[in-house]
């Protein structure tokens, strides 16, 4: 039987992971992927605590975190077909539209 | 048996998670990002929650991540010399210290918590997709219904933000 606070530790390793890329990445696509990261970070702390819990709640809420990360990538990546379509550069510290 | 399994998709899905985010080249990090759906979905299994293992390879891996792809493949993207931001070192400090701090704490929890009743023979007994539709569909309704009208905005947020601008728009923006 594998402890929980493994499943915890491996979590928390993707997450951290996943905070540094959204820190340290420049292109956007890829700090989109971090944040797929770390919503898969966050889905396996909640089917963990599910199962040592016995409860199917977590894994219901993890099946929405699905649909939310679906409904994220779809618009995130719309924003930057719109921003890659007007000349502006893809890196995120050169997309300074809205800055005054 | 188990723990060797464990240890296979718990190391490589932390080893594909670093990739995704250390390589230099975009279409590489998508791959690396499969690498770590698929083997989350392993991890899904071993905590017997196979519905969720399949929903994660169907959606995530089949969907998303395919998004992912499509939209990297069209814009082109060139492989940037400088790909990560000036003062990166700062923030992999900072990130590092809070990192241990994390794990210390984790290792000092105990986890107590009350049990629930669906325990794994229970749940055997139905299958795990019908135990969580049952829950889905009962418990969790409002939540289910509220992630509808995201997903509904969602695509129609995309669409209008992707939409090309036709001449009549045009016109009436500079009216």
């Amino acid at each position: 039987m594998i402890p929980l606070s493994a499943y915890v530790a491996v979590s928390a390793i993707l997450f951290v992971t996943g905070v540094v890329g959204v820190l340290v990445r420049r292109n956007f696509i890829i700090v989109l992927m971090s944040i797929e990261i770390m919503l898969n970070a966050a889905n396996l702390n909640l089917v963990a605590f599910a199962n040592h819990l016995q409860s199917l709640s977590g894994q219901v809420v993890a099946l929405f975190v699905i649909a939310i990360a679906a409904g994220e990538a779809a618009v995130g990546l719309a924003i930057i077909i719109v921003v890659f379509r007007g000349k502006i550069a893809t890196n995120v510290d050169q997309i300074d539209l809205l800055k005054w | 048996m188990l723990p060797v399994f464990f240890a296979y998709f718990a190391l490589v899905s932390v080893v594909s998670g670093i990739l995704t985010v250390a390589l230099r080249n975009p279409v590489q990090c998508g791959i690396a990002l499969l690498s770590l759906l698929g083997h989350i979905a392993g991890l899904f299994v071993l905590l017997n929650a196979e519905f969720l293992a399949a929903v994660q390879i169907i959606i995530y891996a089949g969907a998303i991540l395919i998004l992912y792809l499509f939209v990297l493949m069209m814009l082109n993207l060139k492989t940037e010399e400088r790909y990560l931001h000036r003062r990166y070192a700062w923030y992999v400090l900072g990130v590092a210290v809070i990192t241990v701090e994390l794990m210390l704490m984790l290792l000092a929890s105990n986890y107590a918590g009350v049990k629930g009743s669906a325990t794994v023979e229970v749940v055997q007994q139905v299958g795990n997709s019908t135990a969580i539709g049952i829950l889905m569909f009962s418990d969790y309704l409002l939540p289910f219904e509220i992630v509808g009208v995201f997903l509904l905005g969602a695509i129609v947020g995309a669409i209008v933000l992707t939409k090309n601008p036709t001449r009549a728009d045009i016109e009436r923006e500079l009216s």
